[in-house]
This record gives C-alpha cells, structure tokens and sequence, in this order.
C-alpha cells in the first residue's frame, strides 16, 4: 500500500508529530492500565513523606498528605480522558445530527435548527456549562455532557455546511440525474463526503475539551475528593504554591502535554484531508 | 438596521429561555427546594417554604411560570439571590465593572500579542524566526488557563515578589489576571490571522501586486492584510463576547471580585437566580459586541457594503 | 539589433513535499522589441512556468535550475529583489489569466491603477489618481472616471481585465507578459480584449509575450509562435511558417486537434429525422435573486425557447455566459422546473409528471457535465461510478453489473484495469470518459452533454469529441449538445440553436447558420473565433 508508505515517511519527517502520537499512546495506556507506570497508591498517603520534592523515590513529589502525585496524574488519567471523550462524542453525535437535518432538509427546520445554534453559540461555552452543571449537579459525568452540549453548536454548524455545499456538488446532481434515490444519495455520497471535515472538528474538539474538563473540575464542579483528577489535583495545589510548585505544575504540565499532542495530531489530520 | 437589531433582541430573549429550560425545568427539587427556601427565608419551616413556593408561583403550570419569569426579567428583576437574599441583576451589576477591566486589559493584550505574533511571522523574511513566532499561537491554545495563572503567581508574586497574587485593587493588580486572559485569547486570535494572512499572500491579486513592482512591505501592510482581517474580526467579536463569562476561572484564580467569581460561587450553590442573570447579560453582551462588529465589516470589505451603508448614508443625510 | 527578451536553456523545476517536478527541461526564445510572441502549449506544456520565470514570479516552491533570462541585456536571473522591484511593472509587466481573482477586493479599481505609479515615482499621490482615470480609459473603460470609484466586484470580467491591462500599461513598460489572458471571457469579449491590448501594444512599440492554448488566438495575434511539450519548445518561428508548414509532428497533431482550426465536420451532417424525440414549447425559467423595495427581484434566465429535437440527431445549443443554454438543458431533463412551456419526452410531459414517474423515465435520458473533476464522487472507484444507475435501477445483478461495467468502459476505450481506480488517479480525458460510460450504462435514448470538452486540453477535446461521434452511430443516441464554442458545433452538430440573454436568436441546419448565419449575433460570434481569418467556415 502506498499510503501506508507515505503516512510512515510523514511521521518520520515530522518527529513532532511522532512525539505526539507517543504522548497521547501513554496517556490512553495509563488510563486503562495505570499499574503499567506505577505502583504507589494514588488515595492513601504516606503521611512521613509529605511535601517532597520530585526525585528518584516520587517523580512529581509529593502532596500534603504524602501522596504520589505522579501516581495521581497517571490515575487521574482514566477519568479525565474518559470525561473527555463522553463530552466530544456528546458533541459530535448531536451536533452532526442536528446539522445533517437542518442542511439536508432545508425549509423551516433549517431555521429552526439553526436559530437554536445561534442561541448555543451566543451564551458562551463556559457559562452553559456552568448552567448546566448548576442544573444537572456536581460530578465528573454531568460536567463531561456540559462541555459537550456546550461543543455543540460549532459540530452542527459545520455539518450543515458541508452538507450543504456536498448536496450541491455536481456528483450528488448526476447521482440524482442517473435516478437514484434521496436516501441513496444522502448515505452513499453526502455522507460520506461531508464526515471528513467534522471528524477533524472532533479532533480538534478532543484538545478544548480537554481544557474545559479540567477547568471545570479545577473550579470544584468535577470530582470529589480524593480521586484523582487532572484538573482537581492543579486546584489541590493552588494552596502550596510558594512552598510545593510541583503540585501545580507537573499536573499542569500533562494537561498542556496532552492538549498540545491532540491538536498536533489534528492539525496532521486536517492537512492530510486537505492535500 | 432594524432586522439586526430585532435579531440581537430575539437571541436574548432565546437565552433567558433556554437558561430558563436547564435551570428551572431540568433539575431535580434540590435546587428549586432551595430557592423557595431563598425567597422565603433560611429558616422557613417546610410549611412555609410550601406557601412561600406558591407565593412564588414554582407550583405554578411551566407556562405561567415562564410568563413570570420573563416578564419580571424585561424589568431587570431576575429574583432574589439564594446566598444574599440580595437582588440578583444587583449582584451582577455590582460586580461588572471590575470585570470590564480585566476583560478589557486582557482583549488589549490578546490582540496586540496574536495580532503581532501573526503578522510578524508571516512576514519575516528569516525562515527560522516566522516557523518559531507561528509555533506559539498553537502552543498557547493548548494550555490551560488556571495553569498559565497559577505558573504567573509563582514566578511573579513569590519567586520575584513583583506583583500581587491576589485582589482587586490598583493597576498592578490587573496585570496578572490581564496576562492570564489575553495568553489563550491571543493565541487562537493569532492562529486565525496567521492562517488568513497566509491565505491572503496565495492569492493570484498578490502576483498582480508583485508584478506593479511593489515591496513586500507594501504586499504585507497595504494589501494582504485587510483583507485577512475580515475572519481575523470576526474571531475577535465572538472572544469578545465571550469575555465576560471568561473570566470565571481568572476571577477565581486571582480571588478577585467580579462577574466571574460571582458564578462561580452561584454555581457552588445552586443559586439559580444569579446564574440566569449572569447568562442573560453575557448574552446581552455578546449581541452587543457582534452587533458592533457587522457595522465595522463593511467599512473593510466594500463586497458587505450594499445595503447598509446606503441606508446608513441614506439615513445620515 | 539585439533582442529585448532573451531566455536560453532555462530550467526550472518545483520543490514539493512529495518530490521534484521539472516543468520546464529547456526552453529558449526570444521576443525583440514591438513584437508579439506567442508561447503555445497543453496544460502541464511548461509555458505558463517559462513565462512566470521571466518576471522572476515562480510560484512557492518553484526554481530557475539553469539558464538565463535576459532583458534589455540583463540577466535577470541574478537579480535582487530590490532591482526586481524596478524591472517589475516598469520593464516587464503582467496581465493574468483570471480578472476574477486578480484584483484587490477591498481596494477601489483607479487606486489599484494608481499604485503602479507610485511605486515607480511616475506621479505624486496628487496627480495618480486623474492619471489612472486616463490609463482606465485608454484600457477602453468607459465612464472611466466612475469606474475608477468602483471595486472589483462591482464590474464584469471583460471590464475587470481592461483594469488589469490599465495596470499592465501603467508603468509604461517595454514587455507585456500576458498569460491566458482571455481564458476566463466569452468569446466575444475575449476578442475585444485581444484587439485592445494588440493595438495599445502596437501604439506604445511595446512587446507582447502572449501565453496561450489556443492556436486559434496565436495564429490571429501573433507574428511568431513557440511551440511548448512537456517542458520543451517543440519548434518555433514566424506564425504563417510554422502553422502553414510545421516541421514537427507534435505541432501537426496540435494543429489538427485544435477546433478552432479544424477543416472538415466529423460526420456528414444529416437533416432532421423522421422521429421527434424531443419537443420544447415556449419555455420559460425566471429565478429570484432576494428583494429589493419593488418586490422580488428576477431574473429571466430563459425567455420563451421553442425547438424539435429528432432521434439520432445532434442538436447544439451554443451561447456565452448568462445566455440560458445550460438552464434550458437542465429543465429538458427535468433537473429544474421551467416557469412556463413544456418539455415533451417521447410524448410524455416532464412538468406534470410526478416524481415517481419522472424517476422512472431517468432511465433514458442521462447527462455529461462540464466538469469531469466534480461530476464523480471522489470516494468511488470508477466501477461504483459506472455502475451506479444500474444499482439504482436494479439491473441486473451484481456481477452482471460487473461485466456490464467492463463492457460499457470497453466502449469508451478505458482498459478493464481502470475498474478498481479512484477518479483522482485519472487524468481530465479519462475522467470525462468514466462519465460518458456512467451516461451510457442504462442504454439511455438521449443524453444531454453540458460543454462535455471545455475543462479539457485540445488535443483530449479531439479524442472526446471522436469518441461521443462513435459512440452516437453505434447506439442510435440522440444527443443535446450545450456549448459556446461554435468550432465544436461545426465538428460534431447537425442543427444548431444560438441563444442570447435566455432568448433563442436563430436555429437551423448547422452548416446553413454557420456558412450564413441571418442573425448579426451569430455572425459576431463566427468573426470571435480565434483563427477565423484562416479558415473558410461551414
């Protein structure tokens, strides 16, 4: 196969791209495998070490009650990520819903649809979110279908005008012409056709989600204590910030590792559909 | 003119109700139990809190409700607040201005840093320098913003002890939670430019220029770069808008007073009043801002002109 | 005398991701001062590259490997961008393929004009902009002091490239390089354009380096014509030497595919048969373009077209942009519903047919666009887009369907290998003979081919044009054929039907409306064909 070939040469050409693919490979590793990393215990502390600084024995240090805190990170991994898929595949599956009715269907639905998104769109994501955390509760699932519903709005508008510019696209006309029929062309050229651009949207939508997962939880909203989460362990930290920098910052550092490595591999996939 | 301004006044009116919808219709009775309690008092009796709930009209039909709702809102009152008992559109109004002046210092600063970074790394004629200025608009999105505040503190609060950590007052006090907004915004600003800038310098009317014998200079400053300021606008419109509720982690980071905080501590505790007023009047804004910003576009693309402008003249005269 | 441009040997190639592309191998000309060279060539010939060397304007990626380019004894190869900038539009200067794209969009037409100037000190910011008002008007703008007001989109393509040629004259240069410079026009504004800039040329003594595909245009325009293949020149010399006696077979089959130039029709032409396959009565489509304080704005795309289309014939309906042939033929196949008439299909109505029925009647009619890159749905291979209507059908079953694809690219003259391929493996030619297979799959009657040639090379719109021919005489097909080239018309049509502003101007037989058309507009139309003079018609 020669796409395999030029896919290998890319990646050894950009070894950026290959770090990242690394990156995000370990973050899904330790979140289904944690024991792999480490073998300390992200809950109990060890009250002794308490406060040390990253070294041989605790590679991130440790925190005030003389836990791990890379063992946090390497826990917390699973309900972070795990957050954030939910709230991209939230995104993606009711936005690209909502998007291939209103460009497929046209007409007053449309509008409808689309007035809608207009209104997701013009109440900014965070406070959505807020509003629907308010609503739904605290917890690390209600604040994954916040983000997710506030993500939205942009899944549907880009598949609207895929759809749209697909559907009028003169190989849907000559389908249409040759007397195939409107389901045909919806699920064998429209389809297919206008999917690429959005599952790069996903992509791109993994890095923000991310990022708003774990201000969220970072704001209280997510996880209770003591579980481990990314965006909880940086708020664990805010009060030993001029004693213990690395409780913020080695958390703080994956987020940004992880974030920087998906829009990366996004950015490769959307250049790829491109060329 | 008068459809925009319809328009504007039909999202805001969308936003109380779809905040009406999550706040009022989707909860279970934890949070409406504990605004009855509210606006009845903190220490009403389960009795009282019935008859204060009827008062207010929560075991009203939806429809009734929502009529009330809405009407009271159009008069600025969105109830009272389940924390302070205090007027809830007051809390929001007091806590505004300090929020205007981060969000401000921080649209300055996001605009100067991604504007800049954009249109210097495209330009440069050094290779090395353009891929490392292009690098860092990428790099900013993708880091968390309480983080980049928290790193801000360390390094400048405690290690080099020259700007306060936390607070509300004084100029010096704006500099940090300014930085900490305009890092992330400016870099998504600065990615869009620079991708419109690089559009631009593809287009065939580039070679046309280039052809008249003109300096890159003139390429850069005199053409590509209104034109690529068009989406570049748009992107600052919508940052814009989205400013106020932007602040919420900074506000918080910082202990600062403001719109931000006071969500965030609305949000702690359920108190629903507060929130609506907080959505209602950042949509407000965010029509507002974007309402300015589709009378600037046709100014930069006479393509947009059209109608507007003969009106606007029309109307002028 | 010493020559004003010079290239010798050049070699430039394109540095891409995936590789090296040489486009130009070795190319030497020369252009001496006054005179109009013309640079002929195939897409992919090298002679847009060659030309863009020339003005030291190479696209991204794009590198002068050898040679020298030299200008008024210069070498420009060695040039600085700073002395680039003063050889660029005050020595040689541009006009470009697409007006459309070319200007400025936010930036008024006479400020454009004026820039020249001013780069180049020929005016102060006082006296530029009355300047450029007078070079718009010697570019052949009328009303040239508001033109210059206006902004780009607000003017047509035909005026958009006298803006640019006002740009090209305006630093008073000693070459004009122009590079397609009427591809993107009608013919007859492309005329208009050529006589323009040939006369400024002729005015000023400056030299023309004219890049085109047309022969047609090199053989009217030019004193001597280079011949460009695949990155070489092939032969050149004085225009009548090289086209009246080429010495080089692939000028021979250059000329002889070139339409515009073509001697002989492909078939004899045959008076309408005995069988009305067709039947157009008093057609009308009128389309709402938003609203101004009248009402609805509209638009009379087509104005009452009546016309008898009979089987087996071929019936051209030719026009220019905005003159209603293609919204004619979609209604004809019932893709747009007319506002008023009727088109009848062997006796049955389309526009009070339901869809169901209309459906069913697809079978046999079927179409060819213009564009054989977006008509084929890019994830298909080629036996999904061939086989499509007879799955839609339900023909047949699957590997009937299979052979029935490999007998139906057999016809086109594909291999069966190109069965498992993507459209984008294929070249322009192939793909549009995908599409002709994909039209002929269902054995239709009629098939309406909507300009079937014009995205395609010359010597590809001779082989396509061959093909269609052949396959009509095999088949029985009836062919509606849409274009705006009147040579194609006189190759493959027997009667034809010339439209303007959605009104039919004059039909009849072809040979008759082209020997001797009755309507003025059509005998503009004959006299815009590049290489005319050279070539009786009929």
């Amino acid at each position: 196969m020669p796409d395999t070939r030029t896919r290998t040469r890319t990646l050894v050409r950009s070894p950026g791209l290959l770090v990242s693919y690394a990156v995000l490979v370990f973050a899904l590793l330790a979140a289904v495998a944690p024991g792999l990393f480490t073998d300390q215990d992200p809950i109990a502390g060890v009250p002794a070490e308490r406060l040390r600084g990253p070294g041989a024995a605790h590679l991130f240090g440790t925190d005030e009650t003389g836990r791990d805190v890379f063992a946090r990170v390497v826990h917390g991994a699973a309900l972070s990520l795990w957050a954030t898929l939910l709230a991209v595949l939230v995104s993606l599956v009711a936005g690209s819903a909502l998007g291939l009715l209103a460009g497929f269907r046209g007409g007053w639905l449309d509008s409808l649809v689309m007035r809608f998104v207009d209104v997701l769109q013009a109440v900014p994501s965070i406070l959505l979110s807020l509003a629907l955390v308010t609503a739904l509760g605290f917890g690390t699932t209600n604040v994954a279908i916040a983000v997710g519903v506030s993500n939205l709005a942009v899944f549907a508008r880009l598949m609207r005008s895929e759809v749209l510019r697909v559907r009028t696209g003169v190989f849907v006309e000559a389908a249409r012409a040759s007397g195939v029929r409107w389901r045909g062309v919806l699920g064998r050229h429209v389809l297919p056709n206008s999917l690429g651009p959005v599952l790069v949207l996903a992509t791109v939508t993994l890095g923000v989600a991310v990022l708003e997962v774990s201000a969220l939880s970072f704001l209280g909203f997510g996880a209770t204590p003591p579980t481990p989460e990314w965006g909880s362990l940086v708020a664990g930290g805010r009060g030993f910030l001029a004693t213990a920098w690395w409780m913020t910052t080695f958390p703080g550092l994956t987020v940004a590792a992880v974030v920087l490595a998906t829009n990366r591999v996004s950015r490769a996939l959307d250049e790829r559909g491109e060329a | 003119m008068t459809r925009r301004l319809l328009q504007a006044v039909a999202v805001i009116w969308a936003a109380f109700t779809l905040s009406f919808v999550i706040l009022y219709l989707l909860p279970g009775d934890a949070a409406l139990n504990r605004l009855g309690a509210a606006e009845g008092g903190i220490t009403a009796t389960p009795a009282e809190v019935a008859a204060v709930r009827a008062e207010y009209g929560l075991d009203d039909p939806l429809v009734v409700q929502y009529g009330k709702r809405l009407w009271a809102a159009t008069h600025g009152d969105f109830g009272k607040s389940v924390m302070t008992g205090d007027d809830a559109t007051g809390l929001v109004f007091d806590a505004l201005p300090s929020t205007l002046e981060i969000a401000a210092a921080g649209l300055v600063l996001a605009v100067l840093f991604g504007g800049g970074l954009a249109v210097l790394g495209t330009y440069t004629r050094h290779r090395w320098l353009g891929n490392l200025l292009l690098s860092l608009p990428p790099l900013g999105v993708s880091l968390p913003q309480f983080w980049v505040g928290l790193v801000l503190i360390q390094i400048f609060s405690f290690q080099l002890r020259l700007l306060p950590a936390l607070g509300t007052d004084g100029f010096a006090a704006l500099i940090l939670p300014g930085i900490t907004i305009g890092l992330p915004t400016g870099a998504i600003i600065g990615q869009v430019l620079a991708k419109s800038l690089r559009t631009q310098l593809a287009e065939p009317y580039v070679e046309i220029v280039l052809a008249k014998g003109a300096s890159r200079a003139r390429v850069h400053f005199g053409h590509a770069l209104r034109n690529a300021a068009l989406p570049a606008l748009t992107l600052v419109g919508v940052v814009a808008g989205n400013l106020l509720a932007g602040t919420v982690v900074t506000e918080t980071l910082f202990s600062r007073d403001g719109i931000g905080r006071l969500t965030a501590f609305a949000v702690n505790s359920q108190d629903i009043p507060v929130v609506q007023a907080v959505i209602v009047l950042s949509a407000f804004f965010f029509v507002t801002i974007n309402l300015v910003v589709d009378l600037i576009y046709p100014l930069l693309d006479p393509r947009l002109a059209g109608r507007v402008t003969r009106k606007a003249v029309a109307a002028g005269a | 005398m010493s020559a004003l441009l010079e290239i010798r040997d050049l070699a430039v190639s394109y540095h891409t991701r995936t590789g090296v592309v040489r486009a130009v191998r070795s190319a030497s000309l020369t252009v001496e001062s006054g005179q109009i060279v013309a640079v002929v060539g195939e897409s992919g010939s090298g002679k847009s590259t060659t030309a863009h060397a020339a003005i030291g304007l190479l696209p991204r990626g794009g590198r002068i490997e050898a040679g020298a380019v030299r200008f008024d004894g210069r070498d420009l190869t060695r040039l600085g961008e700073k002395q680039w900038r003063s050889v660029r539009g005050a020595g040689i200067a541009l006009v470009p393929q697409d007006p459309t794209v070319s200007l400025d969009p936010v930036k008024r037409v006479g400020e454009q004009v004026a820039e020249v100037l001013l780069i180049h000190g020929l005016a102060t910011r006082r006296t530029a902009p009355e300047l450029a008002v007078a070079l718009l008007g010697r570019a052949g703008i009328a009303e040239a002091a508001a033109r210059a007001r206006q902004y780009p989109h607000e003017l047509s393509g035909g005026l958009r490239q006298r803006v640019l040629i006002a740009i090209a004259l305006a630093g008073e240069p000693r070459l004009i390089i122009a590079d397609e410079p009427t591809s993107a026009l009608d013919v007859t504004v492309q005329r208009e354009i050529l006589d323009h800039l040939a006369h400024l040329a002729a005015e000023s003594g400056t030299a023309v380096l004219l890049i085109t595909h047309d022969l047609g245009i090199a053989a009217d325009r030019a004193s001597h014509v280079v011949v460009m293949s695949e990155g070489e020149v092939v032969e050149q010399g004085p225009t009548a030497a090289v086209l009246d006696a080429p010495t080089q077979p692939y000028t021979r089959a250059l000329l002889a595919a070139a339409p515009s130039l073509a001697r002989e029709p492909l078939r004899p032409r045959r008076e309408p048969g005995p069988e009305v396959l067709v039947e157009v009565k008093g057609l009308r489509k009128t389309f709402t373009l938003g609203r101004n304080r009248t009402g609805p704005r509209e638009v009379r795309a087509v104005d009452d077209v009546s016309f008898t289309l009979t089987r087996g014939r071929t019936l051209a309906l030719v026009g220019e942009s905005g003159s209603g042939k293609t919204t004619t033929a979609r209604m004809v196949v019932g893709l747009e519903a007319p506002t008023a008439g009727t088109v009848t299909f062997d006796g049955h109505e389309l526009s009070t047919m339901g869809d169901s029925r209309l459906r069913a009647l697809r079978r046999r009619f079927q179409l060819v666009y213009q564009n054989p890159y977006a008509s084929l749905n890019p994830r298909f291979s080629v036996e999904e887009v061939v086989t499509e209507p007879l799955r839609a059908f339900k023909v047949d079953s699957r590997a009937g369907r299979r052979a029935r694809a490999a007998e139906l690219l057999d016809q086109v003259a594909l291999p069966v290998s190109t069965l498992a391929r993507k459209p984008a493996e294929l070249s322009g030619g192939q793909r549009q003979r995908v599409a002709i297979a994909r039209a002929l799959a269902l054995r239709p009657d009629l098939v309406v081919c909507d300009e079937p040639v014009s995205a395609l090379d010359v010597s590809v719109q001779a082989q396509i044009l061959e093909l269609l021919v052949r396959l009509q005489s095999e088949h029985g097909l009836t062919y509606l054929f849409i274009t705006h080239d009147l040579a194609v018309v006189r190759e493959i049509a027997d009667q034809v039907l010339v439209m303007r502003h959605g009104r039919a101007v004059e039909s009849g037989q072809a040979d008759r409306v082209l020997a001797a058309p009755a309507h003025p507009y059509t005998a503009e139309l004959l006299a815009a064909i590049p290489g005319a003079d050279r070539v009786p018609l009929g």
